[in-house]
């Protein structure tokens, strides 16, 4: 089974983010950016699929400031080609992410397509639902199991997708598919520092320079912010010590 | 103009979902008298039935619909927007609704706005807020075109809002061609095993996330939560990382709680997790981030570390 998974590369979270001027997009300068852990998810799951199954495991990106990264990463971790897509501008909507990626898809030969199931910029929507569309083929998502199984000569899939409540459906998939990955079966494994270092002495990401894509999400942001400090909980300060008096205080009085 | 909405309804397991009575009621507000209808994809007249706060149900019947099918439900979505040409089109930002939102974005040519916790119509236009960036920030979207697509994040609208006792006309809907030849088939639902603990029965939760760092730090909380009355429960990395079962996850894909206490220990307050708990009464966050946007949603909040206060806290409370 040969799996393609099209990695998008978000703001890391863990950062304060701060609003542009015109007060409609993120202040892009100096914005550092890391793999949407749905991502990694979709990548662990890929190869475990291809440790089971046999194949390969092609990775996509955009190219932003921590592609070469997340892509050398994926080859250390045992992905067997990593493709690095450049032209695409940060502000690119997921849209034309999926655009691009599909025409990426032209030159491999896949017969799965994995995602992270969403990402924290997809303000028009996911990455997986959106190519599926384009390549017109069927997309299931919130997916956190994947069983390969053959019957009748041809090769299926078996796929768990989640509800609310711990519910979950399970579908048989035949043919190509897009999947956006929830959860891979186990955490996405480390690769050690030194084993990316050694890959990135190795091995050459491929490059590919995108069409000229040209898409409108027929939204317009008018406004972009951040939720006003000063709202919301009350900040206890002091020692811990000083701040458990407080909680405990507040949780008796709770309590009655 | 006038503003005629389709809300599409969502149902597992011969249940509607609560995300389909926040639409509803929402869609109410928003729609022109008479100007409200309701998608149903499958299911029969017990759960048209259900769908009174709408002017119509517009159901479409085939038996490859019976139970959620991302294939086949999209293609059923695509016949009803093309027949009832609504300005705007509700649908949860979920499960299912992310099956199925894109899919009708691109089916029937209309832009779409994902991710959203509030909208208005203003001039005609609809301007839909999403909330990104884990939580982090927020955009108001005005669509630009007179019709379009709009998913919802469940939990932004309250539900009594779109329950009724009214009885909605049902119109049939033709299936569309095709939906027998399909590669995707649904198998079946697999119920959640009975756990040891059920925390959608305490009053007093800890709910513990990313922040605690590791599996040995677990025992911790749940001495705190012993010392409290309450349970231990968590967020998805933590169930996901096997730390604690499946059984103790709040949120979109876990269980949905309500205590009178919820103390949050290194949750960043991420809108998967918020869907799950923010109705609890008193929530009381601990997160070493100080811009982690639970502490918008918590009543109080410390940014001290987890590994100082929470003994301090226990000791108090035993």
């Amino acid at each position: 089974m040969n799996i393609v998974v099209p990695i998008k590369l978000v703001p890391d979270l863990t950062e304060e983010l701060e609003i542009n001027d015109d007060g409609t997009d993120l202040e892009r300068d100096f914005l550092s950016y890391r793999i949407n852990e749905f991502c990694d998810h979709a990548i662990e799951e890929a190869l475990q699929l291809k440790e089971a199954h046999g194949g390969t495991v092609t990775v996509l990106a955009l190219e932003r400031d921590e592609t070469d990264k997340a892509l050398y990463t994926a080859l250390a971790k045992g992905a067997d080609r990593a493709i690095k897509i450049t032209g695409v501008d940060e502000a690119a909507p997921t849209q034309a992410a999926a655009k691009v990626f599909c025409q990426a898809l032209d030159g491999i030969d896949y017969d799965l397509v994995l995602t992270g199931v969403q990402a924290a910029d997809d303000r028009d929507g996911q990455l997986g639902a959106w190519m599926s569309s384009m390549l017109d083929i069927p997309h299931i998502s919130v997916v956190s199991s994947i069983e390969a199984t053959s019957g009748g000569g041809s090769d299926k899939l078996l796929v768990r997708k989640e509800y609310a409540g711990g519910v979950m459906a399970s579908f048989e998939v035949s043919g190509k598919g897009v999947l956006g990955v929830q959860a891979a079966r186990q955490m996405p494994r480390y690769a050690p520092v030194s084993r990316v270092r050694q890959i990135m002495k190795e091995a050459e990401l491929e490059e590919i320079e995108a069409d000229d894509v040209d898409v409108s999400t027929g939204t317009t942001v008018r406004r972009m912010f951040t939720p006003e400090k000063g709202e919301g909980a009350e900040m206890l300060d002091g020692s811990a010590e000083e701040i458990a008096d407080r909680i405990v205080a507040i949780i008796k009085e709770k309590k009655g | 103009m006038s503003s005629n909405i389709l809300v599409v309804a969502e149902h597992v397991n011969g249940t509607i979902d609560d995300i389909t009575f926040e639409l509803l009621g929402k869609g109410r507000e928003l729609a022109d008298d008479g100007g409200l209808a309701v998608a149903l994809l499958g299911g029969g007249s017990d759960l048209a039935g259900q769908l009174g706060k709408a002017d119509r149900v517009l159901h479409v019947d085939h038996p490859a619909l019976a139970d959620f099918n991302p294939q086949t439900c999209a293609a059923a979505l695509g016949a009803v927007i093309e027949q009832a040409r609504p300005t705007l089109v509700l649908v949860g930002n979920t499960s299912v609704g992310m099956d199925l939102a894109v899919a009708a974005a691109v089916q029937n040519k209309l832009p779409l706005v994902a991710y959203a916790t509030d909208i208005v119509i203003e001039n005609g236009k609809t301007v839909a807020t999403s909330q990104l960036y884990g939580g982090k920030v927020y955009a108001e979207s005005v669509i630009d075109k007179d019709a379009g697509i709009v998913s919802v994040l469940a939990g932004s609208f309250p539900t009594d809002a779109g329950r009724s006792d009214g009885t909605p006309e049902v119109v049939a809907v033709t299936a569309p061609d095709g939906l027998d030849g399909g590669t995707v088939t649904f198998k079946g639902l697999i119920k959640p095993e009975g756990g040891d603990v059920d925390i959608t029965q305490h009053e007093v939760l800890v709910a513990v996330g990313r922040g605690i760092q590791n599996k040995d730090n677990i025992p911790l909380t749940e001495e705190l939560a012993t010392a409290l009355g309450g349970v231990v429960c968590s967020s998805r990395p933590i169930v996901d990382n096997k730390w604690l079962p499946k059984t103790r996850q709040v949120g979109k894909s876990g269980l949905k709680v309500k205590p009178k206490i919820y103390v949050m220990l290194g949750i960043s307050g991420a809108p998967e997790h918020m869907e799950g708990m923010k109705d609890a009464e008193l929530i009381i966050a601990v997160n070493t981030d100080e811009t982690a946007p639970i502490f918008e949603h918590a009543h109080y909040g410390t940014t001290e570390d987890i590994f100082d206060l929470v003994p301090a806290l226990t000791e108090r409370l035993q």
